[in-house]
């Protein structure tokens, strides 16, 4: 038992840490994560440079990394600074063409963006729902359908699309330039795109790709997760130092017992948020992925929720103006309970193992 | 990061595991799956048992008769004894007297006491709280007075657990009332047959006697029963609460409870279906299983930081307040299922006349409403926040 980070880990954390603080400081973030296309190109590469990407992929796919703890210690930085940039599609892309075997290069050097396009309106979690459709066309494959909150797909080169082919979930190649792209900025910061597919011709990566979906899934909750144990470090952190400067009545209002206590449920939810993070990152590769991930989405739904919704109260109407950083966090800790299955679907895959 | 056990941690794991399939009574264990009190006489074998092994006092040091294990030994040694349904053992000679003494007792005290903790000899109990004093326990009122070679102790002690079969008590008493709440403190070592000294049973709201009330009246003992030095039993008290930190979140015995509550509802019919297949009841279990999930690793990431820095930070504080909760809701979930079967009266129902949960469950409301306690004793979640918020926030 070894809960230290190896060398490696700990030497790209830092690097990631103290680079975003410099760089992407959050004024910064808010110039670029509220406007299209929510993405600093110079930022992505510099990024890039410091190994985030290559830190995706296992060294056999020419990165350094791959596992559950490399992707936990990229997005656990990327959280604590609230960074809009593409890095999810990286990471889940990465996981399906590792396991593809597929050359990877432009993607860990950050040379083309990737997009993973799995959401569909009417069933935003659901692969099993998907209308999305593919058919053999010439060569290739034509798609058609919609998907939607494609995040990162407002700058994606290629996406990578899942959609019905034979009555079983495929994964497709889409070139950028050969779909409509509706791209918007998010509510939360970054940007996401509607795809718009009508014959749209896309390379098959995977048929009856159910299992990689699931893999890439379960990488990717594994990355909000820790995004989200990042950005609820930074908040609570926020909300206890303004604790111990506000005055009311006379005093800090953290000498108030009722705040002081507030603020240490806050303190006792992130710590088991974390824990369960790092649960299914040490499980990303094993038999029960899938269970943990769905655990840790769940919690990390609760608790990203409760620190979000008490920071902005013991703040106090400062935290509610565009103004306070603390408003921005709050915002990503609410909405990324929407990413890849929210806290109530999660808990219903968990129920469904329990009635077995 | 590196969630798994050593191989030496894992050989050690399967030892335990065999030691207690070979030597734990079904007599026993069958007590403690069935939740009900378990006899003195019970605890004393099971005590014995252990001693034999070697693996009683788990947390002294070898020279004095531990076992001398590692942190996540001990974890592993309170996970396996769960699973294998052991009884806890009696914390208060091992877990609380024991440390006190190797640490702050004279080599005189060492060589009388230890020993007879370790074989049974004596039976100590704890004389903290008060009537007006719980969560305050400095404002603690017992008077030992100094005369001659003797203290001379007046006041009551309140919940003192299994006094009944107790032959000691360790107190805490006010030696200085004019030096400030925390400073007039000491820690003093008082024989039950003194005269003077009268203990009553407390009935718990489910009818239990696990606890008691000790009234001393002129109680004289010999002034070599000082623990430490005089005025200084808080930094005793103190260190206590912080020794006793492993194994505070429950989490074994939450995951016992987990088990339990789902063999109910897989047997319980609610509405045509089994009511794991509810999906009211059915979430409430997953979502308690999510819970306790993360409490593992939590109390796992602070054993780990106890083994790293030689001793547990006031994040443990978190163990409490979240491992009681969650265990509580677990026996909520257990007297849910069981409905009205929850409610006769243990002891009415005679075993082997009608049983039924799986395992015995006779006693489902009971335990549920005596674990009311785990939130209130050993500091209540409450103070627990108030550490929380002095050490770990700086509030």
């Amino acid at each position: 038992m070894d809960f230290n980070l190896t060398e490696d880990r700990r030497m790209l954390s830092d690097s990631l840490n103290r680079y975003l603080g410099d760089k992407y400081p959050v004024e910064h973030r808010n110039r670029v994560a509220y406007d299209l296309p929510c993405h600093d190109p110079e930022k992505w590469d510099e990024i890039a440079e410091l190994g985030a990407l290559f830190a995706l992929a296992p060294e056999e796919a020419g990165g350094f990394g791959g596992g559950g703890f490399d992707i936990s210690v990229v997005f656990e930085a990327l959280g604590r600074a609230l960074c809009p940039e593409p890095v999810l599609g990286a990471a889940m892309a990465a996981r399906i063409l590792t396991k593809l075997g597929t050359d990877q290069e432009a993607l860990l050097s950050g040379a083309t963006k990737y997009a993973v396009a799995l959401a569909e309106v009417d069933a935003p979690y659901d692969l099993s729902e998907m209308a999305c459709t593919a058919s053999a066309s010439g060569d290739g494959h034509a798609l058609s359908g919609r998907k939607t909150s494609v995040y990162g797909g407002q700058v994606a080169d290629v996406f990578i699309v899942a959609a019905m082919l034979d009555g079983a979930p495929a994964l497709f190649a889409v070139q950028a330039g050969d779909a409509e792209v509706v791209g918007y900025p998010m509510m939360d910061g970054g940007g996401a795109a509607e795809l718009l597919l009508d014959g749209t011709p896309g390379k098959l990566l995977a048929a009856d790709a159910g299992a990689i979906v699931q893999d890439a899934i379960n990488a990717g909750i594994v990355a909000l997760c820790a995004e989200a144990v990042g950005a609820m470090d930074v908040t609570h952190a926020t909300t206890v130092d303004y604790l111990k400067q506000r005055k009311q009545f006379g005093v800090p209002i953290g000498k108030f017992q009722v705040l002081q206590h507030r603020a240490v449920d806050m303190l006792t939810e992130i710590e088991q948020a974390r824990s369960i993070t790092i649960k299914a990152a040490a499980e990303l590769d094993g038999p029960d992925a899938a269970r943990f991930a769905s655990m840790a989405k769940n919690m990390i739904g609760r608790a990203a929720r409760l620190v979000a919704e008490e920071a902005i109260q013991m703040h106090g109407g400062i935290a509610m103006t565009w103004e306070y950083p603390v408003s921005h966090y709050a915002k990503r800790l609410v909405m990324l309970d929407a990413q890849l299955g929210d806290t109530d679907y999660h808990l219903s895959r968990i129920m469904a193992d329990l009635a077995a | 990061m590196d969630l798994s056990f050593t191989k030496e941690e894992l050989a050690f794991r399967d030892e335990v595991r065999s030691y207690l399939a070979d030597n734990l009574p079904e007599r026993i264990s069958d007590a403690v799956r069935r939740g009900g009190e378990l006899t003195k006489e019970m605890m004393e074998e099971w005590h014995a048992i252990l001693q034999r092994k070697g693996w009683l006092a788990t947390i002294w040091p070898k020279e004095y008769g531990g076992p001398g294990w590692t942190p996540v030994q001990k974890h592993i040694f309170e996970e396996e004894c769960c699973r294998a349904y052991a009884p806890r053992i009696v914390p208060f000679g091992l877990s609380m007297l024991g440390p006190v003494l190797i640490r702050f007792g004279t080599e005189e005290q060492k060589a009388e006491i230890l020993p007879r903790i370790l074989d049974g000899t004596d039976w100590w109990c704890q004389g903290y709280s008060e009537p007006g004093a719980g969560s305050d326990l400095a404002s603690l009122k017992t008077r030992a007075v100094r005369d001659g070679d003797e203290w001379v102790i007046n006041g009551q002690k309140t919940w003192t657990t299994l006094g009944q079969h107790a032959n000691k008590i360790f107190c805490l008493c006010r030696t200085d009332p004019d030096a400030k709440q925390q400073e007039g403190i000491s820690f003093i070592l008082v024989d039950l047959d003194t005269p003077g000294i009268e203990m009553r049973p407390i009935k718990l709201i489910e009818g239990g006697h696990e606890v008691n009330e000790v009234f001393f009246t002129d109680v004289r003992v010999p002034y070599g029963n000082l623990v430490g030095e005089e005025n200084k039993g808080w930094t005793i008290a103190k260190y206590l609460l912080t020794h006793e930190r492993t194994g505070i979140a429950g989490v074994g015995f939450s995951m016992q409870s987990l088990e339990e509550v789902k063999a109910l509802a897989r047997k319980v019919k609610r509405g045509g279906k089994r009511l794991i297949d509810d999906p009211l009841f059915a979430a409430r279990i997953a979502q308690a299983e999510v819970d306790l999930e993360a409490m593992k690793i939590t109390n796992l990431r602070m054993l780990f930081r106890a083994q790293e820095m030689g001793a547990p930070g006031p994040e443990t504080s978190i163990l409490k307040i979240k491992g009681t909760v969650i265990h509580q809701e677990l026996k909520d979930l257990a007297r849910r299922a069981l409905g009205p079967v929850a409610a006769p009266f243990p002891g009415y129902l005679a075993e082997g006349n009608i049983m039924f949960g799986p395992d015995g469950t006779e006693h489902n409301a009971a335990r549920y409403f005596n674990n009311r306690k785990t939130s209130i004793f050993g500091g209540s979640n409450e103070i627990q926040r108030n550490i929380l918020s002095k050490a770990a926030l700086e509030l």
